[in-house]
């Protein structure tokens, strides 16, 4: 693995290896002393164009765990809000030797670019792009639910183990959702049956490719699939209702309530060992109730800790080892070496 | 020092220890334990995965065999050192293993870290990192099945199985029973040769 751009570049086995990582990782940030040598001298950016403080900290603070020096690079108050392309940006960083870059872009597509464009040596990691893909918090929602579902059932350690058998509901604004899209692929690809719950207005075209089910109707599966696992997204207000002719997805936020959010009396159809997830922030009393957030059920600051272990997975995964073993052999040096006189000529 | 049969396999690589020279050594570095540390009280077993735990299980029951009052499962633990060693940019990704602690904690303990091969001192050299990471033991003690040789560290064993003068280009193979399905010790000259 070179880098992490999307659940769909993952195979059962690579998924596997990254949530067994991560649950060695989990198991590190118990102890008193959190910090880990593992990554000393390598440099990761956090390049955001787009605002996200939770995955930023996340990201950063999985770095930070692992010894990695952290640059957090915000596209706010930076040159790039005086028009400096993605293309200059990269080289700037790649000028600054970084291992490792996180890009949040509004684009989708962009850390794609970045990945295959050759402006930068390091990982590229994609930490959500525009109405794509956000890999990172599909594989933190994919460890919450093997952490819950599959150790309690098997009574066995969930470690090695997939998620095939598991039902998972996910409800809410699918169109514009890139959690959705992650996690439909990456739970197919670890065995889970996943079903999609939305408005029509709220469900992308060409939904019928994907590999799950789509329905309109929440009671319904509630009751007749008893998921084992509800995965609420975020509702953005202002996407909804506002922006005039044709930016309405539904008449009003109590009408969504109503149809799609997820209260006491849908909680109590759920099954008894059924999780509630959020990718947070949440909309306390529009896709989610109050009771429902704060229920026993309901593993949504958890999904936050995990978060970072899996984040440190993935660094782990990307950058610990040699990643051009290839080149290295052909060029009879050591690859790092080779990439610092680089990055010292163009300093 | 126990003197194992030099037999060349068929194959190529020679056999150094074999089942019975292995359950030997162990038995004589349990012996050994107890009585540097005066008993086995306060003793902490650490393996170092792989084959490092098998042996520290081994070690834990024959310490319990001899001093009645201990418990073999609450002796061992396995210390995982991927995430403190040096030369991880060097190799292909590692896959990282579990550090699980007996339930007493390494504070104020006698901490054995048990190891197969003992070579360049560098996977020692992270096993101390790891443990100053976990805790404050009393004193920490290295038992290795075999000693190589070549150290690249000011690090020395404590208890050793067999000493074996060996040079750079063989390899030393251990296999043992629980992850390998046979008890040996094996060395391996790439170029052909059986010592």
């Amino acid at each position: 693995m070179r880098h992490l751009l999307s659940t769909a570049d993952l195979d059962r086995a690579a998924a596997i290896g990254i949530l067994d990582t991560a649950a060695q990782m989990a198991a590190t940030q118990s102890r008193e002393i959190k910090k880990l040598p593992t990554l000393r001298g390598r440099t990761v950016v956090n390049l955001f164009f787009e605002d996200s403080t939770r995955t930023r900290i996340s990201f950063e603070t999985a770095a930070k765990r692992l010894s990695a020096d952290v640059i957090n690079f915000s596209a706010k108050g930076s040159s790039v809000s005086k028009g400096e392309s993605l293309k200059d940006t990269a080289l700037t960083l790649q000028a600054m030797g970084a291992d490792a870059v996180v890009i949040r872009h509004q684009a989708s597509g962009a850390p794609h670019t970045l990945a295959h464009s050759g402006w930068v040596d390091g990982a590229v990691i994609n930490a959500g792009d525009g109405t794509h893909q956000h890999p990172t918090q599909a594989l933190l929602d994919a460890y919450t639910i093997r952490r819950h579902l599959v150790g309690l059932r098997g009574g066995a350690d969930p470690a090695g183990r997939d998620l095939a058998g598991l039902k998972v509901a996910i409800v809410g604004d699918v169109l514009h959702s890139r959690v959705a899209r992650s996690n439909v692929l990456l739970l197919r690809t670890l065995g889970a049956d996943v079903t999609l719950v939305a408005p029509p207005t709220l469900v992308p075209v060409g939904v019928e490719t994907w590999p799950c089910r789509v329905s309109y109707h929440l009671d319904e599966v509630l009751r007749e699939q008893q998921p084992d696992a509800i995965m609420m997204l975020r509702v953005q207000r202002e996407r909804m209702t506002a922006g005039g002719a044709g930016g309405a997805f539904f008449p009003n936020p109590l009408e969504y309530t109503r149809g799609y959010g997820l209260d006491a009396r849908r909680l109590r159809l759920l099954p008894d060992h059924a999780i509630v997830m959020h990718p947070g922030p949440m909309n306390r009393g529009l896709e989610i109730s109050a009771d429902a957030a704060d229920s026993a059920r309901a593993v949504i600051v958890e999904q936050v800790a995990n978060g970072v272990a899996v984040r440190m997975a993935v660094l782990y995964l990307l950058l610990a080892g040699d990643q051009r073993p290839a080149e290295a052999a052909q060029s009879g040096a050591r690859p790092d070496r080779v990439l610092t006189d680089e990055r010292v000529g163009i300093a | 020092m126990t003197a194992g049969p030099v037999v060349p396999r068929a194959s190529g690589p020679t056999l150094v220890l074999g089942a019975p020279e292995i359950v030997r050594a162990l038995t004589r570095i349990a012996h050994e334990i107890l009585e540097r540390n005066k008993g086995g009280s306060d003793l902490v077993l650490l393996g170092i995965p792989t084959r490092g735990l098998p042996l520290a299980v081994r070690l834990a029951a024959r310490l319990a065999a001899v001093e009645p009052g201990l418990d073999a499962a609450a002796l061992v633990g396995s210390l995982d050192v991927t995430m403190y060693r040096d030369d991880l940019r060097h190799h292909p990704t590692r896959a990282i293993g579990a550090t699980q602690l007996p339930a007493s904690g390494i504070d104020g303990k006698i901490v054995v870290l048990v190891d197969d091969v003992l070579y360049s001192g560098r996977t020692i050299r992270a096993a101390l990192d790891a443990i100053s990471d976990l805790g404050r033991p009393r004193a920490v003690q290295l038992a290795a099945l075999v000693d190589r040789g070549h150290r690249e560290l000011p690090i020395r064993p404590d208890y050793v199985g067999k000493n074996l003068p060996t040079s750079h280009h063989e390899r030393v193979r251990v296999l043992l029973t629980e992850t390998d399905g046979e008890d040996a010790v094996l060395i391996e000259d790439p170029d052909g040769g059986a010592r």
